[in-house]
């Protein structure tokens, strides 16, 4: 009997896809419509998966979901909690008020009551000011009295020393038993306002994680199955039900990171170029190690500046459903006819000439009736083809950090639209059930730990610093439900710092581990 | 001069290229000064020229360390705190206030505090483009003290120095900032109006504005933002001198701190038809940049990278092993190469032995 049977779900736009996954091989795939409620979808996913003749339930050890829903809706500003931010940190900061720098739409969605009062510290761990208990508790109160239900706590360099959220969190959960609260502590790294705003947002996006991960759970009920639930973070790795519905932010942008993961697990490569081909782009991306590398940019969700770390890709106007124009010159995209490709293309029976009705006519693939590109004369075809295989090469050589020619990895449904080799790469790798890519990632089933933080190498000396950031980034990926004896130290980052005495450098550090299944045991069989 | 969200975006991000790599992020000093205009209006932006002989100008900004900065923000009355200290010790009222850095944040403090304190505020700086220390500014070349000068934290703790010259209340001044939490606000070099008509580098604030809207611009009509950025430049009086000095990945970057100061070095290669490998060294900003072993810009002229794809500017503390860049070397308004001015802030000043050359001699 299979001892890793893991179903990995992914929750897009428009398509629910789902995998059932033994170890690293896949054994089933679907795709099936994204429903309005979500839930349905997914049943009738995981129902197609685990057919009457197929594997039962009770064998399934773990499910895993990769979802958009958390970003799309905070971005559009439904359904979130007021919230009600208190920041520890007078008589420092007040010049800059929470929620400064965020589009009206989203801040008056957001908007409770802010309250600042003394705390915080100083990058050495002093206290700013003392803890005033008084004060924290009377901005509770205001919390009360206002109706809220969701709190986020922040303080100046709380990214070094979080006592004063923890005991602020204690108070105003005195006083407000039901809130859902969160410490800027536990999510971010350096720079108050993007750590303070990623507190914000996932303390607006409490309530309803409630409700999205129950309907998730209800899923699974409903199909009998009893193994348990982790959903995607957006650097590739899972946490659980009850993680998930305390840090929902953490979920953000794990759409493109699973297809990446999903790529490298599909191809064998872990170090590479991530094709990914839709119907109206194609995302291009760099694996380091089975990872995506990391934009440096600050990353903005709906216009909100945080610190989050996103993956670093390239999109270009070309797809399966990109229209193809013979005047004033060739062209291939952007314009693309998206969705409607099932009705607009000309081997559907439609008016439109895509980039799928091209690669139909050179006889490269099998989409709808190929006697209706028949007609398209095979000196233009040709040129469509150098056109759309150009536009790849490009956008590889944008991305490429080395000259020499590096591995591509093809996944996405347009990947048809790759006829020949592309100039540039290596080996270039086309895998098995690269459709359902998205998915796959999410079934991976690792799970990670992170730290940020500034350490002084001086009063620490490096080693011992790096030693301690290390071990923390394991005990948390420990903690997350990774085995023990089995975590990889993925990344170590290092940044000195300007101005600062004594060595001040930042480090980042990551760990990541396989999920111990046999933890979760209990639940299951 | 308007001061709509747009025109302050544009403001910081013209600031951040001028930063050279330095001056920290002015994100947080662009929300600041919304904050300030939605409070109490726009700053009143003059011309140095009008400026009476014994107007009092000071200079304000922040100093320390950008990492502080970005967790703990100002207070709000440290501007009109420290403003005061030197205004008893001179016996005057200030009748305007001005940047002493251009680059980065330090932009747009002054302009913070000139909407808060109803003070004019002159369109101009002291360096034309950030440098890492209080002495290397026009005003201490052209022989304006530094002193009296006063710093101030969020608590309302207030130091003031007498200081022999600039390079000592450096130091001093260090010291006292490290006490503050890493990070206060400063006031100094106060000036009247015809030693600021010597020692100012004019219109700054105007051109960054401008650079930053070049940019805006270009990318919301889909055209190369870094020809438009070289189109605006080469109508600025100052800036005139710019040239591209490659495009390509960052293949290997090093770090460390040396004295405080973050050092280290980017190699940039460039692969197509032509591969050339470009080094930059830098100390908070770039000093110097050489392609394929020959010098091709340093200190003080600007080098700039630039993110390839959105043409933002990078600050040397968010270079990264694989980002793709493009590097432009900007020429140093002409005060900044006079020979005085080299003494304090050219190659030499940063421990290297080659002397000043110009980028358009570099590069022609």
């Amino acid at each position: 009997m299979a001892q890793n049977l893991r179903i990995g779900v992914d929750v897009g736009g428009t398509n629910t896809d789902a995998v059932l996954m033994d170890g690293d091989s896949i054994l089933e795939t679907c795709k099936t419509p994204t429903t309005h409620d979500i839930g349905s979808g997914i049943v009738s996913a995981i129902r197609e998966l685990l057919h009457p003749e197929g594997t039962h339930t009770a064998e399934v050890r773990a499910v895993m979901i990769g979802t958009t829903q958390f970003t799309n809706t905070f971005v559009q500003a439904r359904g979130l909690a007021r919230v009600g931010v208190l920041r520890l940190s007078l008589p420092a900061s007040a010049s800059l008020l929470p929620l400064a720098g965020w589009p009206p739409v989203v801040a008056d969605a957001v908007r409770g009551v802010s309250v600042l009062v003394p705390g915080g510290y100083e990058f050495d761990g002093r206290e700013i000011s003392s803890f005033d208990e008084r004060a924290v508790r009377d901005a509770a109160r205001q919390f009360r009295d206002a109706g809220l239900t969701a709190v986020a706590i922040s303080c100046p360099f709380s990214s070094v020393r979080d006592d004063m959220e923890v005991r602020a969190r204690q108070i105003v959960a005195e006083e407000l038993p039901d809130a859902a609260i969160t410490m800027s502590s536990e999510i971010g790294s350096t720079g108050l306002l993007a750590r303070e705003n990623a507190a914000i947002i996932n303390a607006s996006l409490a309530r309803l994680a409630e409700q999205i991960v129950d309907s998730f759970q209800a899923a699974l009920d409903s199909l009998g199955i009893e193994a348990p639930l982790f959903v995607s973070q957006n650097d590739g790795t899972l946490m659980n039900a009850g993680f998930t519905k305390r840090f929902p932010v953490l979920t953000f942008a794990s759409g493109p990171t699973n297809s990446m993961r999903g790529a490298a697990l599909l191809s064998g490569c872990t170090d590479g170029i991530v094709i990914d081909i839709g119907g109206t782009t194609t995302d291009v991306g760099v694996l380091q190690n089975g990872f995506p590398r990391h934009s440096s940019e600050p990353v903005r969700v709906g216009g909100v500046y945080t610190n989050f770390r996103m993956p670093d890709l390239l999109s270009v106007g070309l797809g399966g459903g990109s229209v193809v124009r013979r005047e004033p010159e060739l062209s291939v995209g952007p314009a693309s006819v998206g969705l409607d490709i099932v009705r607009e293309a000309l081997v559907f029976g439609g008016h439109t000439l895509t980039a799928t009705d091209v690669v139909v006519a050179l006889g490269a693939a099998e989409v709808g009736e190929r006697s209706k590109v028949a007609h398209l004369e095979q000196e233009f075809l040709e040129c469509c083809r150098t056109r759309i295989q150009q536009i790849i090469v490009d956008t590889i050589d944008r991305v490429k950090t080395r000259a020499e020619n590096q591995p591509v990895i093809l996944v996405g449904g347009g990947s048809i639209l790759v006829t020949q080799h592309l100039e540039g790469a290596g080996e270039q790798i086309l895998p098995p059930h690269s459709n359902v890519a998205n998915a796959v990632g999410a079934g991976i089933a690792q799970v990670g730990g992170e730290v940020d933080r500034v350490y002084s190498f001086d009063q620490l000396s490096r080693d011992a610093a790096l030693d301690m950031a290390r071990t923390e980034a394991i005990e948390q990926a420990r903690q997350a439900g990774a085995r023990q004896n089995a975590i990889d130290i993925v990344s170590v980052e290092e940044v000195p710092l300007a101005y600062m005495p004594g060595g001040s450098v930042r480090v980042r550090v990551k760990a990541v581990g396989d999920l111990d299944l046999d933890r979760f045991s209990g639940t299951s069989s | 001069m308007s001061f709509e969200p747009t025109d302050i975006q544009d403001l910081a991000r013209g600031a951040a290229l001028l930063g050279a790599g330095g001056g920290g992020d002015p994100y947080l000093g662009s929300l600041l000064l919304e904050a300030a205009v939605a409070e109490h209006g726009a700053p009143r932006l003059i011309n140095v020229e009008s400026l009476a002989d014994d107007d009092l100008l000071i200079p304000v900004a922040m100093m320390g360390a950008p990492t502080v900065l970005l967790e703990k923000f100002p207070n709000g009355g440290e501007g009109k705190r420290v403003l005061a200290r030197l205004e008893d010790r001179i016996g005057r009222r200030a009748t305007a206030i001005m940047a002493a850095e251009i680059g980065g944040g330090n932009a747009l403090i002054p302009l913070m505090l000139g909407a808060q304190l109803g003070l004019p505020v002159v369109d101009g700086d002291g360096m034309g483009r950030a440098f890492p220390e209080l002495h290397m500014v026009t005003f201490n070349i052209f022989d304006v003290s530094i002193s009296p000068m006063a710093m101030t934290d969020e608590h309302g703790n207030v130091v003031s120095i007498d200081g022999v010259g600039g390079e000592h209340v450096e130091r001093l001044a260090r010291h006292v900032i490290m006490g503050m939490g890493g990070s206060g606000m400063i006031a100094l070099y106060p000036m009247n109006g015809v030693q600021a008509r010597q020692a100012t580098v004019r219109g700054t604030i105007s051109m960054a504005m401008e650079i930053g809207a070049a940019l805006r611009n270009a990318r919301e009509a889909g055209l190369d933002p870094f020809e438009a950025l070289s189109d605006y430049l080469r109508s600025t009086p100052y800036y005139q001198h710019c040239h591209a000095l490659c495009t390509g990945k960052i293949v290997d970057l090093q770090r460390e701190t040396r004295a405080g100061f973050a050092v280290g070095r980017a190699i940039i290669e460039t692969h197509g038809r032509s591969s050339s490998t470009t080094k930059i060294e830098f100390q908070n900003e770039h000093l110097a940049a050489w392609t394929d072993g020959r010098l091709r810009a340093s200190v003080p002229d600007l080098i700039c990278v630039l993110d390839q794809e959105t043409a933002e500017p990078i600050t040397t503390e968010a270079l990264k092993y694989g980002q793709r860049v493009h590097v432009m070397a900007i020429g140093a308004p002409p005060i900044l190469r006079e020979t005085r001015s080299l003494a304090v802030l050219g190659p030499q000043a940063f421990g290297y032995e080659h002397d000043f050359q110009e980028i358009e001699q570099l590069n022609q």
